[in-house]
């Protein structure tokens, strides 16, 4: 329009945004500089309080991380878990993959065999809070104890009629399955490593 | 604009009641009726709004000169959400049980509709001093609001204030209070009270207006 004034080229109009975007993009990558490592500390310190539990053990035990390549061929972060007689209690497993909003971080842990699955602890999520946000309450994760590792687990909506179901939280259907993709697939990549390392190391 | 705008007194006073984010504005719902439980997490989501409120004032009124009408909201919004961004990793490094409590609440200040309103309202438009008073006394405001509806559920639902036991034992915890519903009764009834108070304020006014004239 001829009686508008001008309004100049893109950046004299975008200058301030593009200026910002710079200046907030170095300070956040400056606050995470100084403060992902300590949170890292505090994720390490809750997963090591929890790991114990997973394999079914109550008091001391001795917390290995190993490296493992998985059957994808990707190096996957786990624990040996072995108890204060000495005996190996079992591994605890790390998956993460996306949930319905954010990532979900998982520990899963499994017997020395890898056969059953002892235990499930939610990391980290960002689900509906009351929502999806129950797949970390125990309700809904002691429900993979005990279930075995030879067939996928599957989510159902309903009363599970068979031992490798699980009953999904009521309007979070999508949480929980990624949860229990996530299980599936961390067991599967993981199963034939972990039992070549069990039986080739020690 | 021939009005004039508030004065930096005004806008810290205005803040704290007569234009209350809460009880006035109805601004902030989500974390009202989300956080307020317990006193521990309502403080914690207070102290973390006033962060970014403070800082997105102050930044915001610097930079008044050079906004661009169509431009300002996505100036806003970046401000926001880079404060918000540094309050929450502070809280996950140094409060993490509290972190992990308040969950996605945190992130979610970004869309805390006071601070956008009052980068609109106030720091766009007035000088740093003016925006810094604005900003404490909303800040301030949406804490005691934050606190009252706090104080009531965590007392009557945990039997506790601040973690710190107050009813006897034989007290049969209102476990409804601490759930959403009673987040729901509590905002009701003291928005029932402050608005019965309030009226009630203006009516002896007028009274006593008309008696002396």
């Amino acid at each position: 329009m001829a009686d508008e004034p001008r309004q100049g080229g893109y950046l004299r109009q975008a200058w301030l945004v593009i200026v910002l975007a710079l200046v907030y993009g170095g300070a956040l990558a400056a606050t995470q500089t100084a403060l992902g490592p300590r949170v890292a500390a505090n994720r390490l310190r809750e997963a090591y309080r929890e790991i114990p539990k997973l394999v079914g053990l109550d008091g001391e035990a001795n917390i290995v991380p190993i490296e493992l390549t998985a059957a994808d061929g990707s190096q996957r972060q786990a624990y040996e878990v072995v108890a204060s007689d000495g005996t190996l209690a079992g591994w605890v497993l790390r998956a993460s993959g996306q949930g319905f909003q954010d990532r979900v971080e998982l520990l899963v842990g499994v017997t020395p065999d890898v056969s059953t699955i002892t235990g499930l602890y939610v990391l980290d999520q960002k689900e509906t809070p009351n929502l999806g946000s129950l797949v970390a309450e125990p309700p809904f994760r002691d429900q993979f104890r005990g279930l075995s590792t030879d067939q996928p687990i599957a989510v159902v909506t309903s009363t599970p009629t068979t031992t490798s179901q699980i009953r999904s939280v009521t309007g979070a259907t999508i949480s929980s399955t990624s949860v229990a993709e996530l299980v599936n697939r961390v067991i599967e990549d993981m199963k034939t490593p972990l039992r070549r390392l069990r039986s080739g190391g020690k | 604009m021939s009005k004039t705008e508030p004065t930096a007194l005004e806008r810290f006073t205005n803040g704290i009641l007569p234009e209350n984010p809460i009880y006035r504005q109805f601004l902030g719902m989500c974390p009202t009726l989300a956080v307020t439980g317990a006193m521990k997490p309502a403080m914690t989501m207070a102290a973390a709004t006033a962060f970014v409120l403070v800082s997105a004032n102050v930044i915001i009124s610097l930079m008044r000169g050079l906004l661009r009408p169509h431009l300002r909201i996505l100036v806003f919004t970046l401000t926001i959400a880079t404060f918000v961004t540094i309050a929450d990793r502070f809280l996950e490094a140094y409060f993490y049980a509290m972190s992990k409590e308040l969950g996605p609440y945190v992130p979610l200040i970004i869309v805390n509709c006071i601070i956008i309103s009052r980068c609109e309202i106030c720091a766009s438009k007035q000088s740093v001093g003016v925006a810094l008073a604005d900003a404490l006394g909303m800040s301030l405001g949406f804490a005691l609001a934050l606190a009252s509806l706090a104080t009531v559920r965590e007392i009557l639902g945990s039997g506790s204030w601040f973690g710190v036991t107050l009813l006897p034992a034989g007290w049969p915890h209102w476990t409804i209070m601490i759930l959403s519903p009673g987040a729901f009764f509590t905002l009701g009834l003291l928005l029932a009270l402050v608005n019965w108070v309030g009226r009630r304020r203006a009516e002896a006014a007028a009274l006593r207006a008309r008696i002396k004239g």
